[in-house]
């Protein structure tokens, strides 16, 4: 295994822990503001880990726009959609959890 | 070996995903969990259409079956839940016997589609060319590169062409139903800037990528339904966030049957020199992306229709076959 290849499994097992991360706070955490911050920060970061390591294991710079991209417009949409559902739930009024 | 191991536990887990969120969208008696199951069920099998290498499956699978099947059935239940009455459940009344004998003749019905379906499948050889050699064999008539743009487009264009002939229907039959639609079922845009700030940003870039998608179909997975569903789903995005649209009633009919129109006048216009809808091999790659552009345009169109569930407001019902009813909401 080359040195690029060993760098990019290494950044790719970085952003898995993050997702790890995100769904550990989804389904441990307890209201949904809390899950949704939990979830958009953890998966935002790990997906750009995942996206960095694939990059450098594709080695074309073709392939790494295209991945970044995918990467930024994920994370406007995350941004919007989590923003979304926050709103709504307070609409709703649902009260956002205070430690106890 | 044991990347063998890994392709099996991937596979394995794909299956059990897939048969658990089934079951989960069937059996959960609250429909909004049932619909987003659903919507995470479409993603997953898209998934595994790119394990079955089929990434053209794969992209409509995800833009309509997950994306646009998803916003139309939460489309429908927003609007389930306006009509006075308790809010939407799968099932709050008691089971009646009728309802017994019912399911009875359901479930009989479903046994016997699905003896004749197992057998066929279990059947099948294994490992097989299917139609592969002879699609590789002629491909170079067809005018284009992709053997799945050349299947449907070419070889199989009937298919194609009654396929769009069948959206078309479905839209115009959602227009005859919701003739007498109120005010209070119809889409309530969201107010929240970042949505509008999001549709900004998103719209240049879906109408971008759908031209891409129609114009690398000729040679790589991508065509007119991916593309369409693209441009629709820019649409939908568009209304949620309260962007009207308006048309002359004219050129939205237009727009939506134009697929159609191009797709039969290209084929009678061939009839003079060999049969309906055989292509001359010098023209093939054009005449093809002619007619993906209109069924891009048209499929895009029809989808956002059918989003909306109901007659634009700029085509009112016809009042002179609308006796029956009066329609109160439209002045």
């Amino acid at each position: 295994m080359s040195l690029l290849n060993g760098a990019s499994a290494a950044l790719i097992t970085v952003g898995v822990l993050f997702f790890i991360a995100g769904t550990m706070g989804l389904l441990r955490f307890p209201d949904l503001f809390t899950r949704l911050h939990a979830l958009t920060k953890a998966d935002n970061l790990g997906l750009g880990f995942i996206v960095a390591g694939l990059a450098l294991y594709s080695g074309s710079w073709m392939v790494t726009i295209k991945l970044v991209l995918i990467w930024c417009l994920v994370m406007i949409s995350s941004a919007v959609a989590s923003h979304l559902i926050a709103q709504a739930a307070l609409r709703k009024g649902i009260k956002p959890w205070q430690a106890p | 070996m044991a990347s063998t191991v890994v392709h099996w536990l991937l596979d394995a887990l794909f299956i059990l995903t897939l048969l658990l969120l089934a079951w989960r969208a069937l059996a959960s008696t609250d429909l909004f969990t049932a619909i987003v199951v659903f919507i995470g069920f479409g993603l997953m099998m898209a998934l595994v259409w790119l394990r079955l290498r089929a990434p053209d499956i794969a992209l409509a699978e995800a833009a309509i079956g997950a994306g646009l099947t998803g916003a139309l059935l939460l489309n429908a239940y927003a609007k389930q839940k306006r009509t006075p009455g308790e809010a939407p459940s799968a099932s709050t009344k008691p089971e009646s016997g009728r309802e017994h004998v019912i399911q009875f003749v359901f479930l009989v019905v479903g046994v016997m589609l699905l003896i004749p379906l197992g057998w066929a499948i279990l059947s099948l050889p294994l490992s097989g060319e299917g139609l592969r050699s002879n699609v590789e064999q002629h491909i170079s008539l067809s005018g284009v590169s992709n053997p799945v743009t050349a299947v449907l487009l070419n070889f199989r264009g009937y298919d194609t062409l009654l396929e769009i002939a069948v959206l078309l229907l479905a839209m115009l039959a959602i227009w005859v139903v919701s003739a007498h639609e109120t005010p209070s079922t119809r889409i309530q845009p969201v107010e929240f800037s970042a949505l509008w700030g999001l549709s900004a940003t998103l719209t240049p870039i879906l109408i971008l990528t759908a031209g891409y998608v129609l114009w690398i179909g000729s040679n790589r997975p991508g065509g007119a339904f991916q593309a369409g569903a693209l441009l629709g789903g820019a649409a939908v995005m568009l209304i949620l966030s309260g962007y009207t649209f308006t048309m002359k009633p004219f050129w939205l009919r237009l727009i939506v049957a134009l697929a159609l129109l191009v797709f039969i006048a290209t084929g009678a216009a061939l009839t003079a020199n060999g049969a309906f809808l055989q292509y001359p091999t010098e023209w093939a790659g054009t005449l093809i992306l002619v007619i993906e552009t209109a069924a891009t345009v048209s499929i895009g169109a029809i989808l956002v229709l059918l989003f909306l569930g109901r007659r634009p407001d700029d085509l009112p019902a016809n009042k002179k076959t609308d006796l029956v009813h009066s329609d109160k909401d439209i002045p």
